[in-house]
């Protein structure tokens, strides 16, 4: 290990690269935006009538997981739904 | 048996027209007859790099729609005798050529020349699908950056999907003091991404700059980027050629802090 390495933890250049490697898990499944926005609304709708979300805070993004029984990582549909209440009034 | 190679990349600017350059003067240089195809129709560039563009007479819509023969409209180079330009037009667009009439153009080429190279516009329409439509085998330039390489990746799924499985990846003006301290992707980076094989990198030279000012490729002379040039030439023809230590170059001191593991 570089010895510079202790003292600045994430340099530019492997930022890129996890940028780039979310970017082309998107692009390759070709999930247009569209189609990521309609799946972004239904899941509010249905988790809606559970409990209260913040869909403004809401995010989902196609990313890598690693899986059991396959080689390597998969693409993997993740979500970040933050729950104002969880009691339904 | 002869070969059409396109050089291609998605994304405008990052050399494709240099490397078509290079490379096809590189392939005449070894003894190879070469034919350069400029395919971008409308902005008309490969001339200019090689040098010749106050040669034509004839371009590549003439050809195809028949106002001259082939022999008319290509235009031999200033420094090889085996080595041939085909401009494109400057006053038309992409619609003037159809892909099969262009496949019909690379086959009626392969029967005197060794190698025909294509260079590709940038973007993914119609000027992308004429110029892959004849070709066997892809070279793939890009830089070491998110955009360049995330138009590469698109690329690579579009030659695959049009049967060009032969697909090899340049990845040009890499600079080795940025990646040494981290704010650059190295070569092994750019590959674990696109999966594909790397057939040369070519360093971020200033003699590039020069060479085009010149219109005169700097394949084979003795500047870092003319060394990769060749050794990439050599690669194309089956060559198993070591790859350049883009590393050295640098100073005493920075050879000093790199044996201090400093570097």
């Amino acid at each position: 290990m570089n010895i510079l390495d202790l003292f600045k933890k994430k340099n530019s250049g492997s930022i890129a690269k996890d940028r780039l490697k979310l970017l082309l898990v998107s692009d390759r499944a070709s999930c247009s935006p569209e189609i990521m926005e309609a799946i972004k609304n239904d899941i509010i709708n249905v988790i809606s009538k559970y409990m209260e979300i913040d869909a403004e805070g809401l995010d989902i993004q196609i990313t890598q997981t690693e899986c059991e029984g396959s080689q390597g990582a998969v693409p993997a549909l993740y979500a970040n739904i933050p729950i104002r209440d969880i009691r339904k009034a | 048996m002869s070969e059409v190679i396109v050089v291609t990349s998605g994304k405008g600017g990052v050399g494709k027209t240099t490397t078509s350059a290079n490379v096809g003067t590189g392939l005449a240089m070894l003894n190879k007859k070469v034919v350069l195809i400029d395919t971008d129709i409308g902005l008309r560039n490969l001339d200019v790099v090689m040098g010749l563009e106050n040669r034509i007479v004839y371009n590549l819509v003439d050809v195809v729609e028949g106002n001259c023969r082939m022999k008319q409209a290509l235009i031999k180079d200033k420094r090889y005798d085996n080595l041939f330009l085909l401009p494109s037009a400057q006053t038309r667009d992409k619609s003037a050529v159809s892909p099969e009439q262009m496949k019909k153009l690379t086959d009626e080429l392969r029967e005197e020349y060794d190698y025909i190279i294509l260079d590709c516009p940038a973007g993914i329409e119609q000027g992308f699908k004429n110029a892959i439509s004849g070709a066997d085998r892809a070279l793939i330039v890009t830089t070491p950056e998110v955009s360049a390489i995330r138009d590469a990746d698109r690329i690579i799924g579009l030659l695959e999907a049009n049967g060009i499985h032969k697909i090899d990846l340049i990845i040009n003006r890499i600079r080795m003091d940025l990646v040494r301290r981290g704010d650059m992707m190295s070569n092994d980076d750019v590959i674990e991404i696109l999966a594909v094989s790397l057939i040369g990198a070519v360093p971020d030279d200033e003699n590039i700059v020069i060479a085009s000012n010149q219109g005169e490729p700097l394949v084979g002379n003795s500047s870092a980027a003319g060394q990769a040039y060749m050794n990439i030439v050599r690669r194309v023809l089956g060559e198993e050629v070591p790859y350049l230590d883009l590393d050295s170059g640098s100073g005493f001191f920075s050879r000093l802090l790199k044996r201090m593991g400093l570097n």
